[in-house]
Protein backbone atom coordinates (compact mmCIF):
# COMPACT_ATOMS: atom_id res chain seq x y z
CA UNK A 1 0.00 0.00 0.00
CA UNK A 2 1.57 3.86 -1.06
CA UNK A 3 2.00 6.23 1.84
CA UNK A 4 0.36 9.23 1.62
CA UNK A 5 2.36 12.53 2.34
CA UNK A 6 0.17 13.36 5.21
CA UNK A 7 -0.84 9.76 6.23
CA UNK A 8 -2.40 10.08 9.84
CA UNK A 9 -0.46 8.52 12.68
CA UNK A 10 -2.45 5.52 13.41
CA UNK A 11 -3.48 5.63 16.89
CA UNK A 12 -3.75 3.06 18.97
CA UNK A 13 -7.13 3.31 20.15
CA UNK A 14 -9.40 6.79 19.24
CA UNK A 15 -12.68 8.00 20.14
CA UNK A 16 -14.28 10.63 18.00
CA UNK A 17 -17.41 12.17 19.14
CA UNK A 18 -18.94 8.82 20.19
CA UNK A 19 -22.58 8.36 21.16
CA UNK A 20 -23.96 4.89 22.29
CA UNK A 21 -27.57 4.61 22.64
CA UNK A 22 -30.29 1.77 23.77
CA UNK A 23 -33.64 2.98 22.96
CA UNK A 24 -34.35 5.74 24.49
CA UNK A 25 -31.25 5.56 27.00
CA UNK A 26 -28.46 7.30 26.38
CA UNK A 27 -25.60 5.50 27.76
CA UNK A 28 -22.54 7.09 26.43
CA UNK A 29 -22.31 10.65 24.69
CA UNK A 30 -19.31 12.65 23.12
CA UNK A 31 -16.52 11.05 23.72
CA UNK A 32 -13.67 11.88 22.12
CA UNK A 33 -10.33 10.12 23.71
CA UNK A 34 -7.50 8.98 22.35
CA UNK A 35 -4.96 6.56 23.51
CA UNK A 36 -1.10 6.57 23.72
CA UNK A 37 1.15 3.78 22.67
CA UNK A 38 2.61 1.91 25.84
CA UNK A 39 0.34 3.68 27.81
CA UNK A 40 -2.44 2.48 30.44
CA UNK A 41 -5.50 5.09 30.64
CA UNK A 42 -7.51 3.85 33.20
CA UNK A 43 -11.77 5.40 32.75
CA UNK A 44 -13.20 5.52 36.12
CA UNK A 45 -16.90 6.17 36.47
CA UNK A 46 -19.56 5.39 38.84
CA UNK A 47 -22.26 2.51 38.11
CA UNK A 48 -24.06 2.91 35.11
CA UNK A 49 -21.63 5.67 33.36
CA UNK A 50 -21.41 3.33 30.75
CA UNK A 51 -17.90 1.96 31.07
CA UNK A 52 -18.46 -1.37 29.83
CA UNK A 53 -20.49 -0.53 27.04
CA UNK A 54 -17.02 1.87 26.20
CA UNK A 55 -14.97 -1.33 26.21
CA UNK A 56 -17.36 -3.39 24.21
CA UNK A 57 -17.14 -0.67 21.64
CA UNK A 58 -13.71 -0.95 21.26
CA UNK A 59 -13.47 -4.61 21.58
CA UNK A 60 -16.21 -5.01 18.48
CA UNK A 61 -18.93 -6.49 20.81
CA UNK A 62 -20.67 -3.23 19.48
CA UNK A 63 -21.09 -0.20 17.08
CA UNK A 64 -21.38 3.21 17.79
CA UNK A 65 -24.68 5.23 17.02
CA UNK A 66 -22.49 7.99 15.87
CA UNK A 67 -19.18 8.92 15.91
CA UNK A 68 -15.99 6.87 14.90
CA UNK A 69 -13.90 4.15 17.08
CA UNK A 70 -11.03 3.26 15.55
CA UNK A 71 -7.95 0.97 16.31
CA UNK A 72 -4.67 0.85 14.92
CA UNK A 73 -6.53 2.44 12.49
CA UNK A 74 -9.09 -0.13 11.74
CA UNK A 75 -12.92 1.46 11.57
CA UNK A 76 -15.53 -1.97 11.02
CA UNK A 77 -16.21 -4.18 13.87
CA UNK A 78 -14.55 -7.45 12.76
CA UNK A 79 -11.37 -5.56 12.40
CA UNK A 80 -11.33 -3.82 16.15
CA UNK A 81 -12.16 -7.31 17.48
CA UNK A 82 -9.14 -8.81 15.51
CA UNK A 83 -6.96 -6.39 17.14
CA UNK A 84 -8.14 -5.92 21.00
CA UNK A 85 -7.56 -8.44 23.51
CA UNK A 86 -10.73 -8.24 25.90
CA UNK A 87 -11.04 -9.06 29.37
CA UNK A 88 -14.29 -9.08 31.45
CA UNK A 89 -14.66 -8.67 35.07
CA UNK A 90 -15.24 -12.52 35.58
CA UNK A 91 -12.68 -14.68 34.70
CA UNK A 92 -15.43 -16.96 32.70
CA UNK A 93 -13.24 -19.86 33.29
CA UNK A 94 -14.35 -23.18 31.78
CA UNK A 95 -15.40 -25.79 34.44
CA UNK A 96 -14.53 -28.58 32.73
CA UNK A 97 -10.81 -27.66 31.13
CA UNK A 98 -7.76 -27.47 33.15
CA UNK A 99 -5.79 -24.32 33.53
CA UNK A 100 -3.76 -24.91 30.55
CA UNK A 101 -6.90 -25.51 28.31
CA UNK A 102 -8.50 -22.72 30.04
CA UNK A 103 -5.12 -20.58 28.78
CA UNK A 104 -5.07 -21.70 25.30
CA UNK A 105 -8.92 -20.86 24.46
CA UNK A 106 -8.57 -17.90 22.77
CA UNK A 107 -5.68 -19.55 20.88
CA UNK A 108 -7.89 -22.13 19.58
CA UNK A 109 -10.57 -19.73 18.79
CA UNK A 110 -8.27 -18.36 16.44
CA UNK A 111 -7.71 -21.63 14.75
CA UNK A 112 -4.81 -22.80 16.27
CA UNK A 113 -4.82 -26.63 17.24
CA UNK A 114 -5.36 -27.21 20.78
CA UNK A 115 -2.36 -29.48 21.50
CA UNK A 116 -0.31 -26.43 20.31
CA UNK A 117 -2.09 -23.53 21.62
CA UNK A 118 -1.29 -25.89 25.25
CA UNK A 119 2.50 -25.90 24.28
CA UNK A 120 2.39 -22.21 23.58
CA UNK A 121 0.62 -21.15 26.96
CA UNK A 122 3.14 -23.51 28.76
CA UNK A 123 6.22 -21.65 29.36
CA UNK A 124 4.07 -18.78 30.67
CA UNK A 125 2.23 -20.42 33.70
CA UNK A 126 5.77 -19.83 35.50
CA UNK A 127 5.65 -16.00 34.88
CA UNK A 128 1.79 -15.45 35.82
CA UNK A 129 2.74 -17.66 39.27
CA UNK A 130 0.68 -20.42 38.27
CA UNK A 131 4.10 -23.18 38.17
CA UNK A 132 2.82 -26.37 39.37
CA UNK A 133 -1.30 -26.14 38.34
CA UNK A 134 -1.33 -26.30 34.89
CA UNK A 135 -3.62 -29.47 34.73
CA UNK A 136 -5.69 -27.80 37.81
CA UNK A 137 -9.03 -27.49 37.37
CA UNK A 138 -10.79 -24.00 37.91
CA UNK A 139 -12.45 -25.37 41.17
CA UNK A 140 -9.07 -26.14 42.36
CA UNK A 141 -7.69 -22.63 41.74
CA UNK A 142 -7.82 -19.50 44.43
CA UNK A 143 -10.23 -16.07 43.15
CA UNK A 144 -6.13 -14.92 42.30
CA UNK A 145 -4.61 -17.62 40.22
CA UNK A 146 -8.31 -17.81 38.41
CA UNK A 147 -7.66 -14.43 37.54
CA UNK A 148 -4.23 -14.80 35.78
CA UNK A 149 -5.26 -17.94 34.15
CA UNK A 150 -7.74 -15.49 32.39
CA UNK A 151 -5.01 -12.83 31.94
CA UNK A 152 -2.92 -15.55 30.26
CA UNK A 153 -5.68 -16.20 28.14
CA UNK A 154 -6.07 -12.81 27.11
CA UNK A 155 -2.51 -11.86 26.28
CA UNK A 156 -1.76 -15.65 24.92
CA UNK A 157 -2.75 -14.58 21.32
CA UNK A 158 -0.38 -10.93 21.36
CA UNK A 159 -2.90 -8.94 20.25
CA UNK A 160 -1.38 -5.08 20.45
CA UNK A 161 -4.70 -3.49 22.55
CA UNK A 162 -5.35 -4.80 25.67
CA UNK A 163 -8.69 -4.15 27.23
CA UNK A 164 -9.86 -4.82 31.20
CA UNK A 165 -13.05 -4.64 32.30
CA UNK A 166 -13.09 -4.33 36.17
CA UNK A 167 -10.42 -7.56 36.16
CA UNK A 168 -9.76 -7.15 40.04
CA UNK A 169 -12.96 -6.12 41.49
CA UNK A 170 -14.83 -9.53 41.82
CA UNK A 171 -11.42 -10.29 44.10
CA UNK A 172 -10.73 -10.07 48.05
CA UNK A 173 -9.32 -6.97 49.19
CA UNK A 174 -5.70 -8.08 49.65
CA UNK A 175 -5.74 -10.29 46.47
CA UNK A 176 -6.81 -7.27 44.58
CA UNK A 177 -3.42 -5.44 45.65
CA UNK A 178 -1.45 -8.32 45.00
CA UNK A 179 -2.48 -9.07 41.23
CA UNK A 180 -2.36 -4.68 40.86
CA UNK A 181 1.41 -5.19 41.60
CA UNK A 182 1.85 -8.12 39.61
CA UNK A 183 -0.30 -6.15 36.86
CA UNK A 184 2.43 -3.10 37.13
CA UNK A 185 5.42 -5.23 36.79
CA UNK A 186 4.43 -6.59 33.79
CA UNK A 187 3.84 -4.05 32.03
CA UNK A 188 6.75 -2.35 33.27
CA UNK A 189 8.86 -5.71 31.82
CA UNK A 190 6.57 -5.52 28.55
CA UNK A 191 4.69 -2.45 27.81
CA UNK A 192 1.57 -2.53 26.41
CA UNK A 193 -1.53 -0.06 25.20
CA UNK A 194 -4.41 -0.97 27.89
CA UNK A 195 -7.84 0.66 28.18
CA UNK A 196 -8.54 -0.23 32.09
CA UNK A 197 -12.53 0.65 32.96
CA UNK A 198 -12.69 0.25 36.98
CA UNK A 199 -15.11 2.15 39.65
CA UNK A 200 -12.36 2.15 41.68
CA UNK A 201 -10.17 5.49 41.44
CA UNK A 202 -7.36 4.07 44.27
CA UNK A 203 -6.31 1.46 41.24
CA UNK A 204 -7.00 3.75 38.52
CA UNK A 205 -4.23 6.64 40.17
CA UNK A 206 -1.91 3.22 41.12
CA UNK A 207 -1.97 1.73 37.54
CA UNK A 208 -2.61 4.51 35.22
CA UNK A 209 -0.78 6.46 33.22
CA UNK A 210 -3.51 9.05 32.60
CA UNK A 211 -6.94 8.61 34.33
CA UNK A 212 -10.53 9.92 32.42
CA UNK A 213 -13.84 10.39 34.43
CA UNK A 214 -16.58 9.64 33.25
CA UNK A 215 -20.17 11.16 34.79
CA UNK A 216 -22.97 8.99 35.67
CA UNK A 217 -25.42 8.50 32.66
CA UNK A 218 -25.13 9.26 30.29
CA UNK A 219 -21.69 9.03 30.31
CA UNK A 220 -19.48 12.05 29.63
CA UNK A 221 -15.51 12.88 29.87
CA UNK A 222 -15.75 15.37 32.53
CA UNK A 223 -12.27 15.01 33.67
CA UNK A 224 -8.47 13.78 32.45
CA UNK A 225 -5.71 13.16 34.92
CA UNK A 226 -2.11 12.91 33.89
CA UNK A 227 -0.82 10.47 36.48
CA UNK A 228 3.36 11.90 36.02
CA UNK A 229 4.79 9.89 38.58
CA UNK A 230 7.58 7.45 38.72
CA UNK A 231 6.91 3.48 39.11
CA UNK A 232 7.19 1.45 40.92
CA UNK A 233 4.33 3.24 43.25
CA UNK A 234 3.53 2.65 46.43
CA UNK A 235 -0.61 3.46 47.24
CA UNK A 236 0.60 5.42 50.55
CA UNK A 237 2.16 7.95 48.23
CA UNK A 238 1.09 11.03 49.37
CA UNK A 239 1.11 12.77 45.79
CA UNK A 240 -0.81 9.10 45.01
CA UNK A 241 -3.42 9.96 47.47
CA UNK A 242 -3.59 13.90 46.33
CA UNK A 243 -4.63 12.66 42.75
CA UNK A 244 -6.58 10.10 44.16
CA UNK A 245 -8.74 12.88 46.11
CA UNK A 246 -8.99 14.94 42.73
CA UNK A 247 -10.21 12.39 40.77
CA UNK A 248 -12.85 11.15 43.50
CA UNK A 249 -13.85 15.08 43.81
CA UNK A 250 -14.17 15.52 39.98
CA UNK A 251 -16.25 11.67 40.12
CA UNK A 252 -18.64 13.08 42.90
CA UNK A 253 -19.26 16.68 41.09
CA UNK B 1 -23.77 -46.00 53.60
CA UNK B 2 -26.43 -44.85 51.07
CA UNK B 3 -26.40 -48.34 49.13
CA UNK B 4 -26.49 -50.62 53.12
CA UNK B 5 -29.84 -48.19 53.69
CA UNK B 6 -31.41 -48.80 50.01
CA UNK B 7 -30.87 -52.36 51.07
CA UNK B 8 -32.29 -52.35 54.22
CA UNK B 9 -34.99 -50.31 52.77
CA UNK B 10 -35.28 -53.19 49.78
CA UNK B 11 -35.71 -55.94 52.34
CA UNK B 12 -38.49 -54.35 54.04
CA UNK B 13 -40.48 -53.57 51.74
CA UNK B 14 -40.25 -57.31 50.20
CA UNK B 15 -41.06 -58.68 53.99
CA UNK B 16 -43.84 -55.87 54.26
CA UNK B 17 -45.07 -57.59 50.55
CA UNK B 18 -45.22 -60.96 51.52
CA UNK B 19 -46.86 -60.05 54.72
CA UNK B 20 -49.92 -58.56 53.00
CA UNK B 21 -49.69 -61.36 50.34
CA UNK B 22 -49.81 -63.84 53.18
CA UNK B 23 -52.91 -62.32 54.64
CA UNK B 24 -56.37 -64.93 55.04
CA UNK B 25 -58.47 -61.57 52.41
CA UNK B 26 -55.95 -61.68 49.56
CA UNK B 27 -56.84 -63.25 47.09
CA UNK B 28 -53.48 -65.01 45.44
CA UNK B 29 -54.72 -64.48 41.82
CA UNK B 30 -54.35 -60.50 42.73
CA UNK B 31 -51.13 -60.28 44.87
CA UNK B 32 -48.53 -63.25 43.97
CA UNK B 33 -46.51 -63.31 46.86
CA UNK B 34 -42.32 -62.62 46.65
CA UNK B 35 -41.88 -66.37 47.33
CA UNK B 36 -44.08 -67.02 44.65
CA UNK B 37 -42.40 -64.72 42.29
CA UNK B 38 -39.18 -65.99 42.68
CA UNK B 39 -40.16 -69.59 41.95
CA UNK B 40 -41.77 -68.55 38.79
CA UNK B 41 -38.67 -66.40 37.86
CA UNK B 42 -37.29 -70.30 38.38
CA UNK B 43 -39.44 -72.22 37.27
CA UNK B 44 -40.18 -70.35 33.95
CA UNK B 45 -36.42 -68.91 33.55
CA UNK B 46 -36.16 -69.57 29.88
CA UNK B 47 -39.26 -68.73 29.26
CA UNK B 48 -38.44 -64.96 30.85
CA UNK B 49 -34.97 -64.80 29.96
CA UNK B 50 -35.91 -65.35 25.70
CA UNK B 51 -38.82 -62.52 26.26
CA UNK B 52 -36.67 -60.09 28.50
CA UNK B 53 -34.13 -60.44 25.42
CA UNK B 54 -36.76 -59.54 22.67
CA UNK B 55 -37.52 -56.48 24.90
CA UNK B 56 -34.37 -55.47 25.96
CA UNK B 57 -33.37 -54.96 22.10
CA UNK B 58 -36.42 -52.91 21.61
CA UNK B 59 -35.36 -50.49 24.07
CA UNK B 60 -31.94 -50.31 23.28
CA UNK B 61 -32.57 -49.76 19.48
CA UNK B 62 -35.32 -47.57 20.68
CA UNK B 63 -33.21 -45.31 23.15
CA UNK B 64 -30.57 -45.59 20.47
CA UNK B 65 -32.91 -43.51 17.40
CA UNK B 66 -34.02 -41.35 20.63
CA UNK B 67 -30.41 -40.42 21.66
CA UNK B 68 -29.33 -39.51 17.68
CA UNK B 69 -33.01 -37.23 17.17
CA UNK B 70 -32.65 -35.86 20.97
CA UNK B 71 -29.33 -34.84 19.95
CA UNK B 72 -29.58 -33.87 16.29
CA UNK B 73 -32.58 -32.08 16.85
CA UNK B 74 -31.70 -29.43 19.45
CA UNK B 75 -28.53 -28.62 17.99
CA UNK B 76 -30.26 -27.91 15.06
CA UNK B 77 -32.62 -25.83 16.90
CA UNK B 78 -30.17 -24.07 18.57
CA UNK B 79 -28.61 -22.77 15.52
CA UNK B 80 -31.20 -21.61 13.86
CA UNK B 81 -33.84 -20.07 15.85
CA UNK B 82 -36.97 -20.10 13.12
CA UNK B 83 -36.37 -23.72 13.50
CA UNK B 84 -36.54 -23.59 16.99
CA UNK B 85 -39.47 -21.61 17.23
CA UNK B 86 -41.03 -23.31 14.36
CA UNK B 87 -40.16 -26.84 15.76
CA UNK B 88 -40.71 -26.39 19.85
CA UNK B 89 -44.81 -26.44 19.70
CA UNK B 90 -44.72 -29.97 17.26
CA UNK B 91 -42.41 -30.98 19.97
CA UNK B 92 -44.50 -30.44 23.07
CA UNK B 93 -47.61 -31.43 20.63
CA UNK B 94 -45.63 -34.90 19.91
CA UNK B 95 -46.03 -35.69 23.82
CA UNK B 96 -49.33 -35.05 23.93
CA UNK B 97 -51.36 -37.29 21.76
CA UNK B 98 -51.71 -40.47 24.15
CA UNK B 99 -49.52 -43.28 23.29
CA UNK B 100 -51.92 -45.78 24.69
CA UNK B 101 -54.18 -44.51 21.33
CA UNK B 102 -50.92 -44.35 18.91
CA UNK B 103 -49.44 -47.64 19.58
CA UNK B 104 -52.38 -49.76 18.16
CA UNK B 105 -52.20 -47.16 14.90
CA UNK B 106 -48.44 -47.97 14.74
CA UNK B 107 -48.94 -51.70 14.91
CA UNK B 108 -51.23 -50.53 11.85
CA UNK B 109 -48.40 -48.82 10.27
CA UNK B 110 -45.97 -51.13 10.88
CA UNK B 111 -47.01 -54.29 11.09
CA UNK B 112 -46.21 -56.59 14.53
CA UNK B 113 -42.82 -56.67 14.07
CA UNK B 114 -39.71 -54.49 15.88
CA UNK B 115 -41.03 -51.43 14.05
CA UNK B 116 -43.57 -49.81 16.04
CA UNK B 117 -41.98 -50.70 19.67
CA UNK B 118 -38.77 -48.71 18.13
CA UNK B 119 -41.50 -46.08 16.97
CA UNK B 120 -42.93 -45.87 20.60
CA UNK B 121 -39.59 -46.22 22.81
CA UNK B 122 -38.08 -43.56 20.74
CA UNK B 123 -41.07 -41.49 20.55
CA UNK B 124 -41.93 -41.10 24.24
CA UNK B 125 -37.61 -41.35 24.92
CA UNK B 126 -36.61 -38.68 22.65
CA UNK B 127 -38.71 -35.49 24.15
CA UNK B 128 -36.81 -35.56 27.87
CA UNK B 129 -33.58 -35.55 26.22
CA UNK B 130 -34.47 -33.27 23.33
CA UNK B 131 -35.96 -30.62 25.99
CA UNK B 132 -33.15 -30.86 28.76
CA UNK B 133 -30.09 -30.58 26.03
CA UNK B 134 -32.22 -27.44 24.46
CA UNK B 135 -32.01 -25.72 28.16
CA UNK B 136 -28.49 -26.60 28.16
CA UNK B 137 -27.45 -25.29 24.94
CA UNK B 138 -28.93 -21.67 26.38
CA UNK B 139 -27.67 -22.30 30.15
CA UNK B 140 -24.33 -20.61 28.90
CA UNK B 141 -24.20 -17.10 29.96
CA UNK B 142 -23.99 -14.69 27.31
CA UNK B 143 -20.83 -12.58 28.91
CA UNK B 144 -19.24 -16.22 27.75
CA UNK B 145 -20.46 -16.67 24.38
CA UNK B 146 -19.29 -12.32 24.19
CA UNK B 147 -15.77 -13.63 25.21
CA UNK B 148 -15.55 -15.93 22.35
CA UNK B 149 -16.81 -13.59 20.01
CA UNK B 150 -14.46 -11.07 21.34
CA UNK B 151 -11.40 -14.42 20.90
CA UNK B 152 -12.78 -14.41 17.04
CA UNK B 153 -14.58 -17.84 17.84
CA UNK B 154 -17.01 -19.35 14.93
CA UNK B 155 -20.16 -20.22 15.64
CA UNK B 156 -19.68 -23.50 15.39
CA UNK B 157 -16.37 -23.56 17.55
CA UNK B 158 -18.36 -22.02 20.17
CA UNK B 159 -21.19 -24.62 19.94
CA UNK B 160 -18.39 -27.48 20.64
CA UNK B 161 -16.07 -26.17 23.09
CA UNK B 162 -18.29 -24.23 25.12
CA UNK B 163 -22.29 -24.61 24.72
CA UNK B 164 -21.81 -28.66 23.91
CA UNK B 165 -19.79 -29.33 26.91
CA UNK B 166 -21.80 -27.04 28.98
CA UNK B 167 -24.72 -28.73 28.56
CA UNK B 168 -23.66 -32.64 28.69
CA UNK B 169 -24.89 -32.36 32.92
CA UNK B 170 -28.11 -31.78 30.83
CA UNK B 171 -28.01 -34.16 28.21
CA UNK B 172 -27.28 -36.91 31.36
CA UNK B 173 -30.47 -35.74 33.05
CA UNK B 174 -32.42 -35.92 29.71
CA UNK B 175 -30.85 -39.81 29.87
CA UNK B 176 -32.24 -40.63 33.11
CA UNK B 177 -35.37 -39.99 32.28
CA UNK B 178 -35.51 -41.66 28.87
CA UNK B 179 -33.60 -44.78 30.42
CA UNK B 180 -36.49 -45.21 33.53
CA UNK B 181 -39.50 -44.36 30.75
CA UNK B 182 -38.24 -46.61 27.81
CA UNK B 183 -38.87 -49.92 29.40
CA UNK B 184 -42.41 -48.49 29.82
CA UNK B 185 -42.54 -47.81 26.08
CA UNK B 186 -41.52 -50.85 24.88
CA UNK B 187 -44.12 -52.72 27.11
CA UNK B 188 -47.19 -50.42 25.49
CA UNK B 189 -45.67 -51.22 22.25
CA UNK B 190 -46.14 -54.94 23.02
CA UNK B 191 -49.71 -54.82 24.47
CA UNK B 192 -50.61 -52.73 21.02
CA UNK B 193 -49.89 -56.09 18.95
CA UNK B 194 -46.70 -58.16 19.53
CA UNK B 195 -45.98 -62.10 19.44
CA UNK B 196 -42.95 -62.17 21.72
CA UNK B 197 -41.59 -59.91 24.67
CA UNK B 198 -41.76 -59.29 28.14
CA UNK B 199 -44.49 -57.07 27.90
CA UNK B 200 -46.97 -59.52 25.73
CA UNK B 201 -46.01 -62.36 27.98
CA UNK B 202 -46.96 -60.02 31.46
CA UNK B 203 -50.36 -59.54 29.32
CA UNK B 204 -51.13 -62.64 28.74
CA UNK B 205 -50.18 -63.70 32.26
CA UNK B 206 -52.65 -61.55 33.26
CA UNK B 207 -55.94 -62.93 31.20
CA UNK B 208 -54.45 -66.61 31.95
CA UNK B 209 -54.47 -65.71 35.62
CA UNK B 210 -50.42 -66.89 36.00
CA UNK B 211 -49.86 -63.91 38.38
CA UNK B 212 -46.52 -64.67 39.63
CA UNK B 213 -45.36 -64.68 36.63
CA UNK B 214 -46.82 -61.65 35.92
CA UNK B 215 -44.78 -60.47 38.92
CA UNK B 216 -41.78 -62.36 37.78
CA UNK B 217 -42.23 -59.94 34.34
CA UNK B 218 -42.37 -57.12 36.14
CA UNK B 219 -39.39 -57.85 38.38
CA UNK B 220 -37.02 -58.14 35.91
CA UNK B 221 -38.65 -55.18 33.48
CA UNK B 222 -38.10 -53.09 36.74
CA UNK B 223 -34.52 -54.66 37.17
CA UNK B 224 -33.78 -53.66 33.12
CA UNK B 225 -34.65 -49.86 33.81
CA UNK B 226 -32.89 -49.28 36.88
CA UNK B 227 -29.53 -51.16 35.44
CA UNK B 228 -30.34 -48.72 32.36
CA UNK B 229 -30.70 -45.41 34.78
CA UNK B 230 -27.10 -46.29 36.69
CA UNK B 231 -25.80 -47.24 33.02
CA UNK B 232 -26.17 -43.56 32.55
CA UNK B 233 -25.11 -42.47 36.06
CA UNK B 234 -21.81 -44.03 35.50
CA UNK B 235 -21.73 -42.88 31.96
CA UNK B 236 -22.11 -39.19 33.22
CA UNK B 237 -19.76 -39.78 36.22
CA UNK B 238 -16.93 -40.57 33.17
CA UNK B 239 -18.00 -37.85 30.91
CA UNK B 240 -18.33 -35.06 33.17
CA UNK B 241 -16.15 -35.53 36.01
CA UNK B 242 -16.07 -31.24 36.72
CA UNK B 243 -19.57 -31.52 37.47
CA UNK B 244 -19.76 -31.79 41.38
CA UNK B 245 -23.17 -31.09 41.69
CA UNK B 246 -24.36 -34.06 40.14
CA UNK B 247 -22.19 -36.31 42.22
CA UNK B 248 -25.05 -37.15 44.13
CA UNK B 249 -26.77 -39.29 42.06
Amino acid sequence: MQRQAEAPVKEPLSFENVTRRFGALTALAGIDLTLRKDELTAVVGPSGSGKSTLLELVAGLQDPDEGVVSVNGAVSAAERRAACAYMPQRDLLLPWRDALGNAALALECQGVPRAEARRRAEPLFERFGLAEFERARPAELSGGMRQRVAFLRTLLPGRPLLLLDEPFGALDAITRADLQEWLAGMLAEEPRTVLLVTHDVEEAVFLADRVIVLSARPGRMVAEFEVGLPRPRSVTDPELAQLRGEALEALRS
Amino acid sequence: MRYVLSGALLVLFVLAWQGVASLESVDDLTLASPVETWDALRTDWSLLWDNAWVTLVEVLLGLGIAIVAGVGLPIGMHLIRPLREAAYPLLVASQAIPIVVLAPLFVLAFDYGIGPKLAIVALICFFPITVNLLDGLRSVEPELIKLMRSFGASRLRTLRSVELPASLPFLFSGLKVAATVSVIGAVFGEWAGADEGLGRLVLLGNTQLQTPRVYAGIVILTLMAVALFALVVLAERIACPWNQKERIA
